[in-house]
């Protein structure tokens, strides 16, 4: 196994187009995991875990860009204000030590439909900055899988940032797994409320061949809110209306029967899910004004 | 009697040490294993070493055409390739029965089953040969349901047909008694199968000696008996065959059996080079055995005043291919299926049958926990049509000193059932769950943030638990230990040397604290354990710290006599009037050493062996299951608090409170261990823990679905030990490792129970299990 180690991220990209058989590691707790157990044998690795560049983050525009070395207690301990539902999930990951080394690109770039890190970024409607010798792409996190483990990056390509929208409205994230912590998501829900642009978003992870919207759920959430005059006024949501948008949330996933649990039950508890995060983010909202940063 | 009543020490002389018996003195192995440091047997290396790998059979039943090692050993690296036909001696071994191939030859009966070994001068060699190799299969029908394999459906798995054991006990009279009972209660419970989860996979190193014996290296509960299998299998004479122990990363009954073992050896002997294995997480899963998946029918007769009028139990224990220790799991099963109730009237019926499902045999209960899983339910359901408190019907009924067992054993030695239940029962409740502001690490779902109370009700639970410590059922058990005591820079130092095996309890402290206690000699060594010292037996059974204890006690008093002894011809006088003491021997009640141990003993060496017996017992009949079986019995009580969330099914154990009776808590530090561990494992039965098989596959072979309980699982413990002086063992002690895995499961269930009205017949409880609308796949009702 050939081990290359770039001295720069420019160097990283070169490297990926000579040997676009390369496999990227960083945190290393997805690959080495699929090396000593699954039998994987990369003919070639090309280490980013010690690019300074890749670990900072910045906000500006009112979009926050992680580099593709940012792990989830990165996030924890310093984004929870501008990424409360991706700071929610990066909590249920793991233990404290696979916090501390997995990242959020290296989640994007194993595209599990149990990816934690996938329900929030879709809700709020994150970007995957993706660079090679041919330039640099911005690809939405709606598009980025395209089927399980796989996405949508070239055998030169890496995964260089993401970028979040720094959040305008309550967010939520809710995981069911069948232990209390250090468990794979049996299903998973992400919510959160764009106030200023009166827009809702969604993710589900672990329902369907790849992290999912549930954009029939959004649209008609969008428009009960839009007739109840709700977004000027946060009153009590109608039982009908939580109803109705769970409903459509738990009509969205496209879950299989697997030892982690049975399709019936994802279907069920992201109905409950949806039903409780719609309540905690809206009386956050209640209790909180216009909740605008 | 009180708890914590006063040892009378009859032995003469005994010191009370400040790191002697019945304190925590720090253990040498804990800081190596909290810092990463401690070598397991996974960690042995020798140079020139040649790596070992497993050909394992992948389907659950078929016929083996041809093995073609052909093009494994065309691979450059590969040492050898070994199959059936090379095994030297005996072709099959096992722990009771012989009756497990060393290598398959003719036919597989479970998915993991080795077929061939090979050898290479690398594990990546050694893995790519394994797949080299090509095994013909002519693949038939596997049986994996046991209520089949029980009707005898479709070709016995094992040519003496498919139950491996029928045990049969009858007590008092059943059909008479029926007509008694005012009320009948009747359930089935089932229990899946738990992995024991030891967090060390197989491993072991095997050196050849040059003169055609061998050393092994390996993680193990037993290693004489492991020698006699090895030796057996090898063609060799045991002496020529010496295991020493290596470090063992938890064991839980799932080291009784062999693994690397002989593999290890027969490759070694052949290429005349060492040879290390060790099973990857995957492997380890088919490499060991599980407890056995249980389905027990329960039928309690009673009065309306609760009095228990007769138990009927029928066992199914499902024990996988081949026998390992089915035989005697299902006689341990079916001696406590009655609970630890005196009842007048029991009949009995326990069955282990074969399938082609991986093999089941020892874990951490023996039995006892599926039986003791379906007769505290069934109380509980008697509480409830009795409309009767729980805990009260149990202390109208829980055994006493002088009540007789189904199996016809009057019941000796402190039986405190109802002082543990009282006492438990007195605990205050955890406080309310705040309405608002909870930490999410405490609720159902955790930090997975599923609830912030919506759905979640609590309730309580409480079992009983019973079962027999030590070798049942006529057994000669032995342990062996030798002590030692030499001058080493001018002070007393002393050696202890058994065979007993470390797999994470404390025995290594609890020798030298023996030692410490009897001699007063601070500076205590405990020698590897090895085979060149006599049996230790097993540490299974919750056996170890008695019947070693017992051994290494009796070599110090045969120490002490001798060094008194050296003493009383030095002063003139008879070594009756002498004693030994920290600072030297002395006149019994006078302080001033009249000569000190360095004196006594110059250059020498004083040792001592000792073989330490407990007493006879016989084993129960084949007609009515009837004989003093039992050396002794331990009880342990567990009183579960839980919160769910009846949405979702998930589950936060707020509090488990437990009393247990451990005779003489010999290091308490090591007992609460025992009591926390064994209560977490309990927990992840109730809850989590299940291999799950189908048609003979395991499908969730990895420590990524196969969840055993975090720290945010495990409550908060309530420990509360009674030592009521066991008046057969050493220092009064009893066997605490085993009986607090029996009661916690059920005390949850009861719990989850009392929080949801549901019967939940079956561990571990799922999710779906717990949601009143959902089938458990998961469809609506
Ligand atoms: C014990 C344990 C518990 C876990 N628990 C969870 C959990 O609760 N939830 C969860 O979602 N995951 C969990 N995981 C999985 C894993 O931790 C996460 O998916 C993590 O985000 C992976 O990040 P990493 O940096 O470690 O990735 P790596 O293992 O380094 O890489 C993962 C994949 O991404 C590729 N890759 C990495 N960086 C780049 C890049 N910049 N460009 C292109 N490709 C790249 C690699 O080639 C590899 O294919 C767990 C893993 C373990 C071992």
């Amino acid at each position: 196994m050939d081990y290359l180690r770039p001295r720069t991220w420019q160097d990283a990209v070169a490297l990926k187009t000579e040997n676009p058989a390369a496999v990227p590691i960083n945190g290393g707790t997805d690959l080495m995991v699929e090396i000593k157990f699954a039998g994987r044998r990369p003919a070639c690795l090309l280490d980013l875990s010690h690019l300074q560049v890749l670990k900072g983050w910045r906000k500006s525009n009112g979009t926050v860009e992680l580099g593709a070395g940012v792990t989830y207690t990165d996030v924890l301990e310093h984004l929870g204000g501008d990424l409360p539902a991706l700071a929610i999930a990066s909590r249920t990951v793991g233990s404290p030590q696979i916090r501390n080394r997995g990242t959020i690109a290296g989640n994007l770039a194993t595209a599990s439909p149990a990816g934690d890190a996938h329900p929030p970024l879709l809700a709020t409607g994150a970007t995957v900055r993706v660079e090679s010798m041919r330039g640099v792409r911005d690809v939405p996190v709606g598009r980025f899988f395209t089927g399980p483990k796989q996405n949508v990056l070239e055998p030169d390509e890496l995964i260089r940032a993401v970028l979040v929208p720094a959040a305008r409205g309550p967010q939520q994230f809710s995981k069911v797994g069948t232990r209390n912590a250090m468990v794979i998501a049996v299903v998973s829900f992400a919510l959160a409320f764009d106030i200023p642009s009166r827009h809702v978003g969604t993710g589900i992870g672990s329902a369907a061949p790849t992290p999912i919207e549930a954009a029939d759920a959004t649209a008609y959430l969008e428009q009960e809110l839009d007739r109840g005059g709700y977004w000027e006024e946060h009153r009590d949501l109608p039982a009908g209306t939580v109803d109705g948008f769970a409903e459509r949330v738990a009509a969205a996933a496209r879950p299989i029967n697997d030892v982690r649990g049975p399709a019936g039950y994802r279907v069920h508890a992201l109905r409950v899910m949806a039903r409780r995060t719609l309540r905690w983010a809206w009386s956050a909202l209640e209790t909180d004004g216009t909740h605008a940063h | 009697m009180g708890p914590r009543q006063q040892l009378d020490t009859k032995v003469r002389d005994r010191t009370t040490h400040a790191r002697g018996v019945g304190t925590s003195p720090p253990r040498p192995d804990a800081p190596l294993k909290v810092l990463g440091r401690f070598a397991y047997a996974s960690d042995l290396h020798i140079d020139g070493m040649l790596w070992g790998a497993t050909v394992r059979s992948p389907h659950p039943r078929a016929r083996i055409l041809g093995v073609d090692i052909g093009q494994a050993l065309a691979i450059r690296g590969v040492a050898t390739v070994l199959t059936a036909e090379d095994v030297p001696g005996h072709r099959f071994y096992g722990i009771k029965v012989a009756d497990q191939p060393v290598l398959a030859a003719h036919e597989v009966r479970y998915v993991g089953e080795p077929v061939a070994i090979v050898a290479a001068d690398h594990p990546e060699t050694a893995r790519r040969a394994v797949e080299a190799v090509t095994v013909e299969y002519e693949v038939q029908a596997p049986l994996t349901d046991p209520e089949s394999s029980l009707a005898g459906d479709g070709d016995p798995i094992d040519p003496g047909g498919n139950v491996a054991r029928h045990v049969r006990i009858r007590h008092g009279d059943v059909a008479a008694a029926r007509s008694r009972a005012e009320i009948v209660i009747e359930a089935e419970y089932r229990s899946g199968v738990q992995d024991p989860a030891f967090l060390g996979p197989e491993a072991g190193l095997a050196v050849p000696d040059g003169s055609g014996g061998i050393d092994l290296y390996v993680a193990a509960q037993w290693i004489h008996d492991d020698r006699r299998q090895v030796a057996a299998a090898l063609g060799l004479d045991p002496g020529m065959v010496r295991l020493t122990l290596s470090g063992v990363g938890g064991a839980f009954g799932g080291r009784e059996d062999l693994s690397v073992h002989i593999h290890a050896c027969m490759l070694a002997l052949r290429m005349g080079r060492p040879v290390k294995m060790s099973y990857n997480r995957e492997e380890s899963f088919v490499g060991h055995v599980h407890r056995h998946p249980s389905r027990i029918r329960v039928e309690l007769g009673a009065r309306r005043d609760g009095t228990l009028v007769y138990s009927k139990v029928r066992l199914l224990l499902d024990g996988g291919a081949y026998t390992s220790t089915s035989q005697i799991v299902i006689a341990n099963a079916s001696y406590f299926a009655a609970g630890a109730y005196a009842v007048d009237h029991v009949e009995i019926d326990g069955y282990a049958v074969y399938t082609n499902n991986p093999p089941r045999g020892a874990m951490r209960g023996f039995g006892a926990v599926q039986a003791c899983y379906a007769i505290e339910s069934a109380m509980d359901r008697l509480a409830g049509e009795l409309d009767m408190d729980a805990v009260e019907l149990r202390i109208r009924n829980a055994i006493q000193a002088g009540d007789l067992l189904p199996t016809g054993q009057v019941i000796d030695g402190p039986a405190p059932t109802r002082e543990l239940l009282d006492h438990l029962r007195s605990l205050p409740l955890p406080p309310k769950r705040p309405a608002a502001g909870e930490d999410l690490r405490r609720l159902p779902g955790g930090v997975g943030n599923t609830t912030h109370g919506e759905a979640v009700v609590r309730g309580v639970g409480y079992a009983l638990g019973m079962k027999a410590i030590g070798f049942s059922g006529g057994v000669d058990d032995i342990s062996t230990a030798r002590v030692s005591v030499s001058v080493a820079g001018g002070r007393p130092v002393a050696e202890v040397y058994s065979a007993a095996s470390e797999c994470g309890q404390g025995i290594v402290a609890v020798q030298a604290q023996i030692v410490r206690t009897e001699l007063g000699i601070d500076s205590v060594t405990v020698r590897p354990a090895d085979t060149d010292i006599g049996d230790a037996g097993s540490s299974a059974a919750s056996r170890q710290t008695w019947m070693t204890g017992g051994a290494v006690e009796g070599a110090c008093h045969g120490v002490r006599e001798r060094i008194l002894e050296r003493a009383a011809r030095r002063l003139g006088c008879s070594p009756r009037d002498l004693a030994l003491t920290p600072h030297g021997v002395t006149v019994p009640g006078k302080g001033e050493a009249l000569v000190g141990l360095a004196d006594i003993l110059g250059h020498d060496t004083i040792e001592h062996t000792f073989v330490y017996h407990h007493r006879p017992t016989e084993p129960i009949d084949d007609v009515r299951g009837q004989g003093n079986a039992h050396i002794a019995f331990a009880y342990a009580a567990h009183r579960a608090v839980v919160d769910v969330d009846t949405e979702l099914g998930l589950v936060r154990v707020v509090e488990l409170a437990t009393a247990q009776d451990v005779g003489r808590a010999m290091n308490p530090q090591a007992v609460e261990g025992q009591i926390e561990g064994g209560s977490a494992q309990g927990l992840g039965l109730a809850l989590l823990e299940e291999v799950q098989v189908e048609d003979g596959f395991v499908k969730n072979a990895s420590f990524t679905d196969y969840l055993v309980p975090t720290i945010l699982d495990m409550p908060p413990m309530n420990v509360r030990l009674f030592e009521f002086p066991h008046p057969d063992s050493p220092y009064g002690l009893n066997g605490v490792g085993e009986p607090p895995t029996l009661s916690s499961t059920p005390a949850i269930v009861n719990a989850l129970r009392n929080a949801t009205g549901l019967d939940l017949p079956r561990v571990p409880v799922r999710p779906t299990d717990l949601i009143a609308s959902l089938k458990s796949d998961g469809s609506p009702c």
